[in-house]
C-alpha cells in the first residue's frame, strides 16, 4: 500500500477518498484553487497545496503542476477522482513517465474507449451487444435509408458532432426518413459544421443501466453487478440505484459478463462502468440491452453499488493501483438489498434549473443515510464548478423501504442560503410512476410539472410560518407573561397578526382562534404552543417543519423546500426617491449636463454635474426615468433650491 | 405556601343558575365590544380602506409583536353617549408588545366621525398617557384625526384635563427619557399637528399623512393661497423642507415597519425576574358559578382569590382578625402581590389590618391587587363611638400614599366611602378593571330613594301635609332608575371611570400583564402620611 496520495481532485469525491486513505493509513495530499482555499478536501487533507487560480482550465485541470505537487510532496500515486484529469490519457501517461502511480486504467484503455465510435467497433469484436445502427463514412441518402430500413423503425438520425439534441431526429416511418435525414444535416451544418449523421435504433423507454466492473494487474476483472440510472434530466443523471428494479439474476449474469468482456478487450486496470441503454417497454431481457460506452473512472453514483456490495470501491482502487489481487472474486460478490442516490444540487427547479452560487448559511442532514459531500455550513457554492452540494444515499432491505427512507432523509434536509434541488428530488422519490419502478430517461422531462416543486408557499407552507412566528409558551421560570399569553385579547379569542416575507412576498395572515384566514381561501388551522416545535394541524393535517432562526430572519424548511422567512421589506419601492424634480442642492456652477429631454436614464445615471464649494457634486437619477425637462445648461451657475432636471418614472409611464 | 380549598359545587343548581347568569353578562359584554370594535360605519371603513389604509385595528395588530398580547384600555369609551355611535370614543388604546417592550399605542379611528376628539376620547388618550408615564412606557401614536370635535370645543379646547394636556403629557414624558413616537397616517390639523411635532421620533406616510396648523381652506381663506393638502403638509413637505418628521414611509405597513425600527433602538427598562407561573388549582373559569346574580348577595371572596393566583395558594395574613377584609400573599403569574379583598362591610379592625399590609407591601416592594365589592363602612352609634371614621381615615391615608403599584378589580359592589379604602378610581391604581357583574354608586338605588324620601316625607309632614305610599312610590322610582341606569358597568366604563370591562374568567392573565407592565417603573422608598391614632 503506499504511503501518500495525491487527490488531484476537489468536493465531495476529495473528501470521499481522503476518508478510505485515512482509514489505511495512507496520507493525502490536497490541491486547491484560490476559491478553494478554505474548502472541506484542504481541510480534511493531511497536506494541502495551491495550484492556482479559481477556473478549472488554470487549476484542476493543469496536469503539469500537479504532477509537480506530487513530486514535491511525495505523493506516490494520484487519485483523479471523476470528471477533471480522471479521463485523460495524456495525464496518465505522464504520471506513468513520472514515475508516479495514475490510479485508474492504462492510458491505453482510456484511449480505447474515449473514441466513441471506435469503442463500438471494438465491442462489437469483442461480442458485447451494441446498439443496431450505421455509423460509417457512406453518408448517401439512399444508402442511409437502406441502412434505416434494415435497422428497423423507428430509428434515431444525430449528426455526427451532435449534442444537445441538435441534428437529432426521430423517424417513424420509412416514407418520414428524407424529410427527416435533410432536416438532421442542416442543423448539424449549421451547429457543428459537419452535415454528417449516424443512424441508430431509437429505444422505447429507453432505461440507462450501467455494469460496475474492477479489473486488476493480475487479469482478474469482475463486475459488481449493476446500477439504473434512468431519472436524468438533459443527460444529468438525478436520481441512481441498485440493483436495477425488475432485474433478473439471469439478465444480470448476462450483462455483467458482457461487461467484463468489455473491460478485458481494452485491457482494462481498476474501476470502470460499462453504460448499456435498455429497451424498458417490458421485462428486462439480455437480447434488448446494448452497450452505449465505457466511462474509466470512478463514477459518482459508486456509493449505491457500496452499499449493496458491502465493499469500499476506493479501497479497491488504491489496492489494485498498488499491485495487490482483486480482494473477491466473482462468486464472492454480494448483492444486499436496495440503495439509491439523490445527487443534491444547489440549483433552482422553479427557474429551469439554474445553477445558484453563494454562502450554504444553512446545511443540515438527518441521520441514518450516508452523505457524501465536500461542503459544510457556511462553505460558499462557487459559479467556478459543478454545483453539486452532496450525494444522500440510503440502502434499506428491499427498494420500496429504502425510497421511503431517502424521501424521508431529503425531507429532513436543510439547505438555505442557495436554492436547492432537494424538494424535487423528494418529489422523484414520491412519484408513483417511479415507486412502481416505471421509469425510463424521459420520466423526469414527462412529469416535469408533478415534480418542480411550488414557487408561491403553499397554505400548509403558511402556516407553519405564522406558527414559526408565534413566541415559545413553554412554561418556563422566570418568563414574561407578555412572551406567554400569545395574542390574549380582554375579552374574545386570542388574537395573532404576523407579517413577514417571503423572497419576494408579503405575507400577512391573520390567526384568530381557530380560524386561519389566508388572502383567498379559508383554512382550518390549529396551532398549539408548547416544547420546542408548535403543533401545527392544518385541516386535518399535522404539519411539521424545521426552523433555523437568527436575528431578523427565520429560515423554514418544509418537504426539503427552502422558505426564508424575513421582516417585510415595505421600502422596496421609492422610499426617498422623491417626486422627480432634482434640485440643486447649493449654490454652484454647472460643470455639465449628461441628460436631454426625452432621455431615458437608469436609476443611479448622472444628471448634472456642479462645482461647489471646490467640489465636485453629481446629481443622479433616484430611479428609473424618462427625463421631461432640463433647466440648466453647462458652464451655467445656479443657485439652492433651483429645479435643474426634472424626470418622470418608468414604471408610470408603462401602467399608465 | 398553603393551598386554598374550594367549597364550591360546580354541579349544584345554584352554580349552575349564577353560571348561567354570567355568561350572559360576559355575552351582552362581547356584543358591546364586538359592536364598537368595529369603529365607523360599513361606509366610511370601505372609504378608509379604498384609499390604501388600513383599518386602525389591522394598523395596530401589524405594529405589535406577532403573537403578542393587547391589553386594549376603554373599548367601550362614549359607549352610549353622543348618539351612541362614537364607537371606542373614535380611538384605540393598549398595551402591547412592541420589539418585545410593552408600549403604549394610541391610534385614532378616523372613520368615527373622521377621528375628532369627543371629551371621552381627549380623557382616553389622556389617560393612555397616564398609565404610559406611571409605568414609563414609550407611546406609539398612530395620528389619523381632524383634531378637535367642534360642536364640543367648550369641553374640549381649554380646560386642564382637555386637548392641550395632550401635549403637555408628550414634553414631560420626553423629560423624562419616555419615548414618544408619532406615525402620522392620515390628518394631524391645527393642535393635532403638535403630536408628531411634539414626538422624539416621527413618521408620515407619503400620500396620506398631512401635517398643518391650517388646512387649504382656512389657508385659502386667510390668505387667497390656494394650496393642495399634500403640496401644504405632506410627506414631501415634512420629510424633505421642514423637518417635522423624520422618516417616510409608502404606505401604513412601511410605516407601522419604521415605527418598530425606532421602538427597536430604545432601551430595555425592565429588567425583572419572575418566578415560574403555575396555573390555579381551581379553574378561573368557575368563577361565573360563583358570583350571586344579586350584587348584594354574601359569598366568599377565598373563592374567587383560589381561582386567581398562582397554584391557588395563598399566605394569609391576620386570617383571624377583622375578617371581613381578607389579606394575604400570593404570585400570580409569577409575581409577587398582596391582594386586598372584602369579604363584608368594613369594620374599624378591618379597616386597620388593611393599613397594616398595605405598609407591609410597601416596605417589601409587593405590589397590591384589590379585589373590591364593598357596600361601604359599617354606620351606626356604636361604630362611629369606635371611631370608624378614623379607622376608615388610616385605610383611606394608607391606600393613597401607597406607593407601589396598585391594581383594583370591580368583582361586585363598590358602594359609598368604600370605594375609597379599597383603591378606587380617585386613588390613582396604575389599572382598574370591572367585571360585568360590578355596580358603582354612592349609595345603592334603594338606599337612595329611601333617603330621599324620608327627608322628602320629613319636610311634607313638617308643613303639615301628606304623602301617599302611591306617590312616594312615583317618587322613589326614577331615583331608582337613575342609579341602576348610573350605577351600571357600562356607564362607568363609556366615562372613563375604569380601564375597562374585563372577563372574570381571563382576570388573572390580566393581572399578570398589569403586574408585568408595573415593572418597568422603579418602586420609591415607602412614605405615608399621618395616621390618625
Amino acid at each position: 500500500m503506499f504511503n501518500k496520495i495525491l487527490i488531484a481532485n476537489r468536493g465531495e469525491i476529495a473528501c470521499r477518498i481522503i476518508e478510505t486513505a485515512r482509514k489505511w493509513g495512507v496520507r493525502t495530499v490536497a490541491v486547491y484553487s484560490d476559491a478553494d482555499a478554505q474548502a472541506r478536501h484542504v481541510r480534511m487533507a493531511d497536506e494541502a497545496v495551491r495550484i492556482g487560480p479559481a477556473p478549472s482550465a488554470e487549476s484542476y485541470l493543469k496536469g503539469d503542476l500537479i504532477l509537480n505537487v506530487a513530486r514535491d510532496t511525495g505523493a506516490q500515486a494520484i487519485h483523479p477522482g471523476y470528471g477533471f484529469l480522471s479521463e485523460n490519457a495524456d495525464f496518465a501517461e505522464a504520471c506513468e513517465k513520472a514515475g508516479v502511480v495514475f490510479i485508474g486504467p492504462p492510458a491505453s484503455a482510456i484511449r480505447a474507449m474515449g473514441l466513441k465510435d471506435a469503442a463500438k467497433q471494438l465491442m462489437r469484436k469483442a461480442g458485447v451487444p451494441v446498439t443496431p445502427g450505421y455509423d460509417g463514412d457512406n453518408q448517401d441518402a439512399d444508402h442511409l435509408q437502406a441502412q434505416a430500413d434494415e435497422i428497423g423503425y423507428p430509428v434515431l438520425i444525430k449528426a455526427v458532432a451532435g449534442g444537445g439534441g441538435k441534428g437529432m431526429r426521430k423517424v417513424d416511418r420509412a416514407e418520414d426518413f428524407p424529410e427527416a435525414l435533410k432536416a438532421a444535416q442542416r442543423e448539424g451544418q449549421a451547429s457543428f459544421s459537419d452535415p454528417r449523421v449516424l443512424v441508430e435504433k431509437y429505444i422505447e423507454n429507453p432505461r440507462h443501466i450501467e455494469v460496475q466492473v474492477f479489473a486488476d494487474s493480475h487479469g482478474n476483472c469482475v463486475y459488481l453487478h449493476e446500477r439504473d440510472c434512468s431519472l436524468q434530466r438533459r443527460h444529468q443523471k438525478v436520481i441512481e440505484e441498485a440493483p436495477a428494479p425488475g432485474m433478473s439474476p439471469q439478465v444480470r449474469a448476462a450483462i455483467g459478463q458482457a461487461a467484463v468482456n468489455a473491460a478485458k478487450a481494452v485491457n482494462y486496470v481498476g474501476a470502470g462502468t460499462i453504460e448499456f441503454i435498455a429497451d424498458g417497454s417490458g421485462a428486462l431481457s439480455a437480447d434488448k440491452i446494448w452497450f452505449m460506452e465505457m466511462n474509466t473512472r470512478l463514477q459518482v453514483e459508486h456509493p449505491v453499488t457500496e452499499a449493496i456490495t458491502g465493499q469500499d470501491l476506493v479501497e479497491w482502487q488504491l489496492r489494485v493501483a498498488a499491485g495487490q489481487p482483486l480482494p473477491l472474486q466473482q462468486a464472492q460478490i454480494p448483492l444486499n438489498g436496495h440503495a439509491l442516490e439523490a445527487r443534491l444540487y444547489a440549483e433552482n427547479p422553479e427557474t429551469g434549473f439554474l445553477p445558484s452560487t453563494g454562502p450554504l448559511e444553512v446545511l443540515r442532514f438527518p441521520s441514518g443515510v450516508r452523505i457524501d459531500t465536500g461542503v459544510e455550513e457556511g462553505d460558499v457554492v462557487s459559479p467556478h464548478y459543478d454545483p453539486m452540494v452532496a450525494k444522500v444515499i440510503a440502502w434499506a432491505p428491499t427498494r420500496q423501504q429504502a425510497i421511503a427512507q431517502l424521501s424521508e432523509a431529503l425531507g429532513q434536509t436543510a439547505v438555505a442560503g442557495v436554492r436547492a434541488n432537494t424538494a424535487f428530488l423528494k418529489r422523484c422519490l414520491d412519484h408513483p410512476d417511479f415507486q412502481d419502478a416505471k421509469l425510463d430517461t424521459g420520466f423526469i422531462g414527462q412529469h416535469l410539472d408533478q415534480l418542480v416543486p411550488d414557487a408561491a408557499p403553499t397554505p400548509q407552507v403558511l402556516a407553519l410560518a405564522l406558527a414559526a412566528h408565534l413566541p415559545s409558551n413553554a412554561d418556563a421560570a422566570g418568563q414574561d407573561p407578555w412572551d406567554r399569553l400569545t395574542g390574549l385579547r380582554v375579552v374574545g379569542q386570542p388574537h395573532v397578526q404576523a407579517s413577514f416575507q417571503i423572497r419576494d412576498q408579503i405575507f400577512t395572515p391573520r390567526l384568530r382562534g381557530r380560524d386561519f384566514v389566508l388572502p383567498e381561501s379559508a383554512h382550518d388551522l390549529m396551532i398549539r404552543q408548547g416544547g420546542t416545535q408548535p403543533d401545527v394541524v392544518l385541516d386535518g393535517e399535522r404539519l411539521t417543519a424545521r426552523c433555523v432562526t437568527g436575528p431578523g430572519f427565520c429560515h423554514l424548511f418544509h418537504q426539503g423546500q427552502w422558505w426564508p422567512l424575513t421582516r417585510p421589506a415595505y421600502e422596496a419601492g421609492a422610499d426617498g426617491a422623491g417626486n422627480g424634480k432634482i434640485v440643486s442642492p447649493m449654490p454652484g456652477r454647472i460643470l455639465s449636463v449628461s441628460v436631454k429631454v426625452g432621455d431615458e436614464v437608469a436609476s443611479g445615471a448622472p444628471l448634472v454635474t456642479l462645482e461647489a464649494m471646490k467640489m465636485e457634486h453629481v446629481l443622479t437619477a433616484p430611479f428609473a426615468a424618462k427625463v421631461t425637462g432640463v433647466a440648466v445648461s453647462d458652464g451655467g451657475q445656479t443657485q439652492e433650491g433651483v429645479e435643474l432636471v426634472t424626470l418622470s418614472p418608468l414604471e408610470d409611464e408603462a401602467s399608465a | 405556601m398553603s393551598i386554598l380549598t374550594s367549597q364550591h359545587n360546580p354541579a349544584s343548581d345554584e352554580a349552575k343558575a349564577r353560571e348561567a347568569h354570567n355568561r350572559g353578562l360576559l355575552s351582552d359584554l362581547s356584543t358591546a365590544l364586538q359592536t364598537a370594535g368595529l369603529g365607523g360605519s360599513e361606509r366610511a371603513r370601505e372609504k378608509h380602506v379604498k384609499r390604501g389604509k388600513l383599518l386602525p385595528r389591522h394598523r395596530v395588530e401589524r405594529l405589535l409583536d406577532p403573537g403578542s398580547p393587547f391589553l386594549e384600555l376603554s373599548p367601550l369609551a362614549a359607549y352610549g353617549m353622543y348618539g351612541g355611535d362614537i364607537h371606542g370614543a373614535g380611538m384605540i388604546t393598549g398595551i402591547g408588545r412592541i420589539q418585545g417592550r410593552e408600549c403604549v399605542v394610541v391610534a385614532n379611528d378616523a372613520t368615527v366621525k373622521g377621528g375628532t376628539y369627543y371629551p371621552m376620547t381627549v380623557k382616553k388618550h389622556l389617560r393612555a398617557q397616564e398609565i404610559a408615564r406611571e409605568n414609563r412606557l414609550p407611546c406609539v401614536y398612530l395620528v389619523d384625526s381632524g383634531g378637535a370635535n367642534l360642536p364640543h370645543q367648550a369641553e374640549v379646547f381649554p380646560d386642564r384635563d382637555h386637548f392641550g394636556r395632550i401635549f403637555y403629557n408628550q414634553a414631560q414624558m420626553s423629560a423624562e427619557g419616555i419615548a414618544q413616537i408619532a406615525v402620522v397616517m392620515g390628518s394631524c390639523t391645527a393642535g393635532g399637528a403638535y403630536v408628531p411635532a411634539m414626538s422624539d421620533e416621527s413618521i408620515i406616510v407619503r400620500n396620506q399623512g398631512t401635517i398643518f396648523l391650517g388646512g387649504p381652506p382656512l389657508v385659502k381663506a386667510a390668505t387667497g393661497e390656494v394650496i393642495s393638502a399634500e403640496d401644504l403638509g405632506g410627506a414631501e413637505v415634512h420629510g424633505r423642507q421642514s423637518g417635522v418628521v423624520d422618516h417616510v414611509a409608502e404606505n401604513d405597513d412601511h410605516a407601522l415597519e419604521l415605527a418598530r425600527r425606532v421602538v427597536s433602538h430604545l432601551p430595555q427598562n425592565k429588567t425583572t425576574v419572575l418566578a415560574q407561573s403555575r396555573a390555579p388549582k381551581y379553574d378561573p373559569s368557575e368563577i361565573y358559578g360563583i358570583l350571586p346574580e344579586d350584587v348584594r348577595a354574601p359569598y366568599d371572596v377565598h373563592e374567587i382569590i383560589a381561582r386567581l393566583v398562582d397554584g391557588s395558594e395563598f399566605d394569609e395574613f391576620k386570617a383571624l382578625y377583622g375578617k371581613t377584609l381578607v389579606t394575604g400573599f400570593a404570585q400570580i403569574h409569577g409575581a409577587p402581590v398582596g391582594i386586598i379583598a372584602n369579604n363584608g362591610v368594613l369594620f374599624s379592625e378591618s379597616a386597620q389590618k388593611g393599613a397594616h399590609f398595605i405598609e407591609l407591601c410597601c416596605h417589601r416592594r409587593i405590589p397590591i391587587v384589590f379585589l373590591q365589592n364593598i357596600s361601604g363602612f359599617m354606620v351606626g352609634g356604636k361604630y362611629e363611638a369606635g371611631g370608624i371614621a378614623k379607622d376608615g381615615a388610616k385605610l383611606v391615608t394608607a391606600v393613597a400614599t401607597a406607593n407601589v403599584p396598585k391594581i383594583t378589580i370591580l368583582i361586585g359592589g363598590s358602594f359609598g366611602a368604600g370605594n375609597y379604602g379599597m383603591c378606587g378610581r380617585a386613588y390613582s391604581p396604575r389599572f382598574l378593571f370591572q367585571w360585568p357583574n360590578a355596580r358603582t354608586s354612592v349609595m345603592g338605588g334603594e338606599q337612595a330613594a329611601s333617603v330621599l324620601a324620608t327627608v322628602k316625607r320629613d319636610g311634607i309632614e313638617a308643613q303639615g301635609g301628606s304623602w301617599s305610599a302611591e306617590e312616594e312610590e312615583a317618587f322613589k322610582a326614577p331615583i331608582r332608575e337613575t342609579y341602576e341606569a348610573e350605577g351600571s358597568p357600562y356607564y362607568s366604563t363609556a366615562r372613563l371611570w375604569d380601564d375597562g370591562i374585563i372577563d372574570p374568567a381571563r382576570t388573572r392573565d390580566v393581572l399578570g400583564l398589569c403586574l408585568s407592565v408595573t415593572q418597568n417603573a422603579p418602586t420609591p422608598e415607602p412614605k405615608f402620611g399621618i395616621f390618625r391614632m
